[in-house]
């Protein structure tokens, strides 16, 4: 809680603690904790005095503002009908064996979130997929496992 | 006339005030729109399209709730384009309802059914997705149950308790089809800051948000030989239940409701006015305490301004949001507490009732009431002071329920003991009522003269303004109070938590500076409570408001310290306010709550 407590009070001297900062209050928050707790939600109500109920509306408005916990990188397939065509069902079946989770799940080690998404924009380059904030295009069986593999060396 | 716009409906033309809505300028022609998210007391949503109209020359439709009527336009209001859309929403509407309309505590109450009925839909033209939905019922809270298999996300609660009660405990979550009504992750009403002040459920159109209503329970108890079941009646039932029962807004029913009580059972029928009186001799002798100890004995832990506690929402209100005021509320417990307790101690011993027998019933214009019988701190009788309230709409339930014609029944009294009133103790159920019985006593007791107003009538606390103050110049004292000598008694009234929140803040800032405040939970106070007969609309306050005043008007005491009965427990059982007998039934305390 008191580490909560610090980086809610630290977004809102940066961003302000007006109605306007409460998404960049809440993205600063996934970028530190990967998603945002129950916790964490209250501190960001009582620092803009605002609604629990209204900062929780908003959180879930946004499928990118998780309120679930979630692992320390958030693997996300783009589920849309260009990268489908292109296989994605084969990448995430690779993905699901190398984890050894399904979608929806984080790995035990809580390394690893697997989740679908809708279009990224990257339909030229499909299969795409996002883990954070980095894009990896074109995807293959062998690219992906090479890929997952660098991720778990250096952890 | 410049301010003015003409336009054209169905044929007829009107005009209306520049910024007023098409449905406004239809409503002038006397033609009905339908409407489910609007709502006379809340902003615009136009979020339901249920009441969409065609604009020649537009062409989309347009919804009449949210556009503003503007030169030159022409309407149609009834066009077969208009009429099929808006079929198509409320079978869309259906799509997604438990429309199993029999189960439903709004079955032929309710504005989706009517409109249902009005369109004539006998088959459904989408597919139910109601068994894939996967809705939830929150029944926790003893006071509010949260269906939202019934919810047609209007959000006309959203709106009342963000606009109304500047609360907001619901709020609107997800978005698409998995956009719901939610409070803070989703967590029971009972368990967030939800006041149970109940105005949502006087604006929810469907059966989505409902109070949970103790009918059986109540009946029960008076079919059981072995108890004796006493009702109390709050002062704001007796202009409002009529409504419920076929008759004007406004109708004063005193006497027909004491009447139909003794005929559904209840074996004594007494009246929570008498305990707002006690209320007042009570909560009027606390204010001057703490004004004799800031003043004379200079005493800095006294706290000022002194806040009435008769309004559980405004009471809950305070606990959850503003916890550091929590010593300013009076200690008072409210009427329907107060005379619980009384019930099963004085009452039981007077007439030779076993406590353990005795189930105390109110009826009540809230819903905030029923958390508050339950609370663990109202027990000081030894027994649950209050065992069940109902709601002004439940008592006409179970008045239809018993076959009564209540209409034609005559006026009877109540029961002696704890049923006679003051007209102090009547206006409690208007917003400012509190503050001028608490003056016209307090007044009285610090100078020996009645207050200076024509007729007893505090005109300055009464009204619909949403906060209203008045300042009294105390002159001429008695000698017991000669510390008050001059002094300007400075009192503020508001109604509506969101008026609530702006004095609160007036008070924080060090803005403002009362002795006295009186919060109401409720718009307009008890008379628009969340347990009175739907619908509400500033219009029907009103009117509930004067009858209020009239009835106070016609009764032959006006003051609290002057009702006979009042005077008699004092004598007899209490010894005089704030004595330790009233310190261990009539007064309470509060805690501090999680502002989620």
């Amino acid at each position: 809680m008191p580490e909560i407590k610090e980086l809610v009070t630290g977004l809102a001297d940066k961003h302000g603690r007006t109605r306007e900062s409460l998404l960049p209050i809440l993205q600063g928050i996934i970028t530190e904790e990967r998603f945002i707790s129950d916790d964490a939600l209250t501190e960001v109500a009582r620092e803009l005095d605002i609604s629990a109920a209204l900062v929780y509306g908003t959180a879930t408005f946004y499928s990118f503002l998780d309120t679930k916990p979630r692992g320390k990188f958030v693997i996300r397939i783009c589920r849309t009908i260009t990268c489908d065509m292109k296989g994605k069902k084969q990448i995430i079946n690779t993905l699901e064996d190398l984890l050894k989770i399904r979608v929806g799940e984080t790995t035990k080690d809580k390394n690893f979130t697997l989740l679908e998404t809708n279009c990224l924009g990257w339909c030229h380059k499909g299969p795409a997929m996002l883990i954070n904030d980095d894009v990896f295009t074109e995807l293959t069986e062998d690219k992906i496992t090479e890929i997952i593999r660098d991720y778990m060396r250096n952890i | 006339m410049a301010n003015t716009v003409n336009i054209k409906i169905d044929g007829i033309d009107v005009s209306v005030e520049a910024g007023k809505t098409v449905l406004d300028a239809a409503k002038k022609l006397n033609i009905h729109i339908p409407t489910l998210c609007y709502h006379e007391d809340l902003c615009v949503a136009g979020n339901c399209r249920v009441c969409v109209v065609e604009q020649e020359g537009v062409n989309n439709l347009v919804a009449s709730c949210a556009i503003p009527a503007q030169k030159g336009m022409v309407i149609h209001t009834n066009s077969h384009k208009v009429r099929n859309a808006r079929r198509h929403v409320v079978e869309l509407l259906l799509s997604e309802h438990n429309a199993d309309c029999t189960k439903c505590y709004k079955n032929t109450k309710c504005e989706l059914q009517d409109l249902a009925s009005e369109m004539v839909i006998n088959e459904h033209m989408f597919m139910d997705l109601v068994p894939d939905k996967n809705y939830t019922t929150d029944k926790q809270s003893p006071s509010i149950i949260k269906d939202d298999s019934k919810c047609i996300r209007c959000q006309r609660c959203v709106r009342t308790c963000h606009d109304l009660q500047h609360v907001s405990a619901l709020g609107v979550a997800y978005k698409g089809d998995h956009m719901k009504i939610s409070t803070f992750f989703e967590h029971p009403m009972y368990e967030v800051v939800c006041t149970n002040c109940g105005q949502c459920v006087n604006r929810c159109p469907t059966g989505a948000l409902i109070e949970k209503n103790y009918l059986d329970e109540v009946w029960d108890a008076i079919y059981d030989e072995d108890k004796h079941v006493i009702v109390q009646t709050a002062p704001a039932t007796r202009i409002a239940l009529g409504e419920d029962l076929g008759m004007e807004s406004g109708s004063i029913v005193t006497g027909k409701m004491a009447a139909s009580l003794r005929r559904l059972g209840f074996d004594s029928v007494l009246d929570t006015d008498f305990s707002a009186d006690l209320t007042i001799m009570e909560e009027g002798t606390e204010l001057l305490t703490r004004l004799k100890k800031a003043l004379v004995d200079k005493d800095t832990s006294v706290k000022l301004p002194m806040f009435t506690s008769c309004s559980p929402g405004w009471v809950k209100f305070l606990e959850h949001t503003y916890p550091d005021y929590l010593d300013n509320l009076s200690t008072c417990k409210s009427p329907q507490q107060m005379f619980g307790a009384l019930a099963k101690t004085y009452y039981a011993e007077k007439k030779g009732l076993d406590p353990d027998k005795i189930v105390c019933v109110s009826i009540m214009p809230c819903t905030a009431k029923k958390f508050e019988a339950n609370r663990p701190e109202m027990r000081d009788s030894g027994y649950q002071d209050v065992d069940m309230g109902l709601t002004t709409r439940e008592l006409a339930v179970m008045i239809k329920q018993a076959g009564i014609d209540f209409q034609e029944l005559p006026d009877e009294k109540f029961d002696s003991l704890m049923g006679e009133s003051s007209g102090a103790a009547v206006i409690f159920g208007a917003t400012g009522g509190v503050m001028e019985a608490a003056l016209r006593t307090a007044y009285e007791i610090v100078t020996g003269r009645e207050v200076p107003f024509k007729n007893l009538n505090i005109t300055a606390v009464r009204g619909m303004e949403g906060v209203r103050e008045a300042n009294i110049k105390l002159e001429n004292v008695l000698p017991a109070w000669s510390f008050l000598e001059g002094v300007e008694l400075k009192t503020a009234v508001a109604h509506g938590l969101t008026n609530a929140h702006q004095i609160m803040e007036a008070i924080h800032k060090g803005e403002a500076n009362y002795h006295f405040v009186e919060v109401m939970g409720c718009p307009g106070g008890c008379i628009g409570g969340g347990g009175q007969p739907i619908p509400t609309t500033p219009e029907i306050r009103r009117k509930r408001a004067e009858a209020i005043y009239r009835e106070d008007e016609g009764m032959a005491v006006r003051k609290s310290h002057e009702n006979p009965e009042v005077q008699q427990i004092y004598r007899e059982f209490l010894g005089e306010p704030l004595s330790d007998k009233s310190h261990w039934l009539l007064h309470t305390h509060y805690v501090k709550r999680k502002r989620v």
